[in-house]
């Protein structure tokens, strides 16, 4: 299947005044059209970074290094700015984790979607506020007309969520990036959004890459998913497989680490916290944490390797393991 | 909403009801006046306040209420403009110099210095002392005096409006840079600009004022508030009060309305102070 955006040794790195941040570090990854890619891992493993760097909205003291984003049969990359404003909104949108501050505080909500007819299709003010309401319709907000004379302040978090999809969606964007859009809404309103996100993603065939650290997210909305650990990309396999047969050590700590209440198994925490991404050490990053650590994993850095049908994994001990090792 | 706590307070409800008189006798100048402003009249040169003229004449007996109301219309009128000028020039300058940074922000910024290590007054003086005193010229040099108000009111507000999340949201679906200022930072600005703007329309007529006062402002036959003060100020040793107190009194009126009214502005529009009394 042609994929909709392949990315491809993505690297970020940031500059702080105690040395360079490896925020992001040689990330592959593929969308397929339709489909729903989640994206996981701990706070500060790069879900978000990769988000933005991918609208490449990455700002100074941040800087793309290196890298490869195919979207549509371009380098986004290497796209001049005035082209890259045309995808932004446009082709590639991003869902907000936190509706409520990512929404102008002195625009009404129905101004800030009917802004973006005007901007990107460039129709005339009564023909953009027709569409506003048609999408905020489309989004499950009660009373269109009314809530799109309101402010932010005057809704509330899941009905602010529903808006910035339906900003997001307004222009109908080929690739959708919700960077975790349920953080912060209680479990039913989560619940419906993702609902929300899924029927709007087979309505109209755009495809969304779902930035979240909640495994159980992943298992109810996604089609497949792509693990990141420390700003590497660690394993990527479609969800059943990811659930049923995880191979990295770490996915399989994060699988391990759900809380079940239906087993007597116990909780089990990862050990360890995310690694300092300063100067990051060669070799995997995961080593320190990592139960089948090897000698080789603290020298070399392991890449993504087939692992059976659309699965994928980074690990030096699973390629021992299985006699794929290449050495 | 700001308008009823606004009149809830007193004072500040009088303030406004003196700007609302001043604005609306100065509009209606020619209807309100009793007589024509330069209308010399020497059979009453130098009368005291009587029932033909409320205020008092002058030394060629002009009725002193005609060119009170009229020397308002001036004094407006240039605060406004001028301050207009300065809010305009400022807020863009400012909205450069937040949103965009580096060497715009460095330049910007180290221009404002420069005007700002003057002292307003004598930086306002020495503009119409050079370019002559024309009315045009006072309210450039008010303007001038006024642009660094501005610039770094504005600048700190886009510093901080830049970074917020609907900032971001707003680059990301596609916004050039201008679009991002105008349509969706600068509002969040509006109101620190609306209270600041008013404070200095307060500053902005005591300056039209001193700069008259010293004869280096609005220039006779034109009847101007700190000019008849300047004027009515020699006659004060010979007992002629009136010609020193009443255009005195409207220029402490006015700017001590606006002073209030500001205040009043700032504390409504605080965010600390929703919901206090």
């Amino acid at each position: 299947m042609s994929e909709l955006l392949e990315v491809h040794d993505l690297t970020v790195h940031f500059a702080t005044e105690d040395g360079l941040v490896e925020a992001v570090d040689n990330v592959s990854f593929s969308v397929r059209p339709g489909e729903i890619l989640g994206v996981v891992g701990e706070s500060g493993s790069g879900k978000s970074v990769t988000a933005h760097a991918l609208l490449r909205l990455i700002r100074p003291p941040g800087r793309i290094v290196r890298g490869e984003i195919r979207f549509e049969g371009a380098d986004l990359l290497a796209l001049p700015e005035a082209r890259m404003g045309a995808v932004r909104g446009a082709r590639i949108a991003l869902v907000f984790q936190s509706p409520r501050t990512a929404l102008n505080p002195v625009l009404t909500v129905g101004r800030q979607i009917a802004r973006l007819y005007e901007l990107h299709q460039h129709v005339a003010p009564a023909e953009a506020w027709r569409r506003t309401i048609e999408m905020l319709t489309l989004v499950g907000i009660a009373e269109p007309e009314r809530r799109a004379r309101q402010y932010a302040h005057q809704l509330s978090g899941g009905m602010c969520q529903r808006v910035m999809i339906a900003m997001a969606i307004a222009s109908s964007p080929r690739l959708l990036i919700a960077d975790e859009p349920t953080t912060g809404l209680d479990v039913s309103i989560a619940a419906q959004i993702l609902d929300l996100l899924r029927a709007l993603g087979r309505r109209t065939g755009a495809s969304i890459v779902l930035i979240t650290h909640d495994l159980g997210v992943v298992a109810e909305a996604c089609d497949r998913v792509a693990v990141m650990h420390a700003g590497q990309l660690v394993e990527i396999a479609d969800v059943h497989t990811l659930f049923k047969r995880p191979l990295h050590p770490y996915t399989q700590a994060l699988v391990r680490s759900i809380p079940r209440i239906d087993r007597e198994v116990a909780m089990e925490p990862i050990p360890g916290a995310v690694p300092s991404l300063l100067a990051p050490a060669p070799g995997c990053r995961y080593a320190d944490r990592c139960a089948r650590v090897l000698e080789v994993c603290r020298r070399e850095r392991p890449v993504l390797r087939a692992a059976g049908a659309s699965h994928e994994v980074a690990c030096h001990a699973v390629e021992v393991e299985s006699g794929t090792a290449v050495r | 909403m700001p308008w009823r706590r606004l009149a809830r307070n007193r004072l500040s409800f009088a303030a406004l009801g003196a700007i609302l008189v001043v604005t609306v006798a100065a509009l209606l100048a020619p209807w309100l006046a009793p007589y024509d402003p330069d209308e010399p009249d020497a059979a009453v040169a130098l009368a005291s306040v009587s029932v033909r003229h409320p205020l008092g004449t002058d030394l060629y007996g002009r009725d002193q209420l005609s060119r009170l109301i009229h020397a308002g219309r001036v004094d407006l009128l240039v605060a406004l403009s001028a301050t207009a000028i300065a809010l305009t020039l400022g807020a863009t300058l400012g909205a450069a110099a937040g949103y965009r940074g580096g060497w715009v922000d460095h330049l910007v910024m180290r221009g404002v210095d420069a005007v700002m290590a003057f002292p307003a007054f004598i930086l306002a003086l020495a503009i119409t002392a050079a370019l002559g005193n024309s009315t045009a010229n006072v309210v450039a040099a008010i303007a001038l005096t006024h642009v660094p108000i501005y610039t770094r009111l504005i600048r700190g507000e886009m510093l901080k409006a830049r970074e917020t999340e609907y900032a971001e949201a707003a680059r990301t679906v596609g916004n050039r840079p201008h679009q991002i200022v105008l349509y969706h930072l600068f509002p969040n600005c509006v109101p620190p600009l609306i209270v600041q703007a008013t404070l200095a329309m307060g500053f902005a007529i005591l300056t039209v004022a001193a700069l008259s006062f010293i004869g280096l402002g609005i220039q006779p036959p034109q009847s101007e508030w700190g000019q008849m003060t300047a004027e009515g100020a020699g006659y004060v040793v010979s007992g002629e009060w009136w010609l020193v107190l009443f255009p005195g009194f409207a220029i402490m009126l006015t700017v001590l309305a606006f002073n209030l009214v500001g205040d009043t502005l700032r504390d409504l529009l605080d965010p600390r102070m929703r919901g206090v009394r």
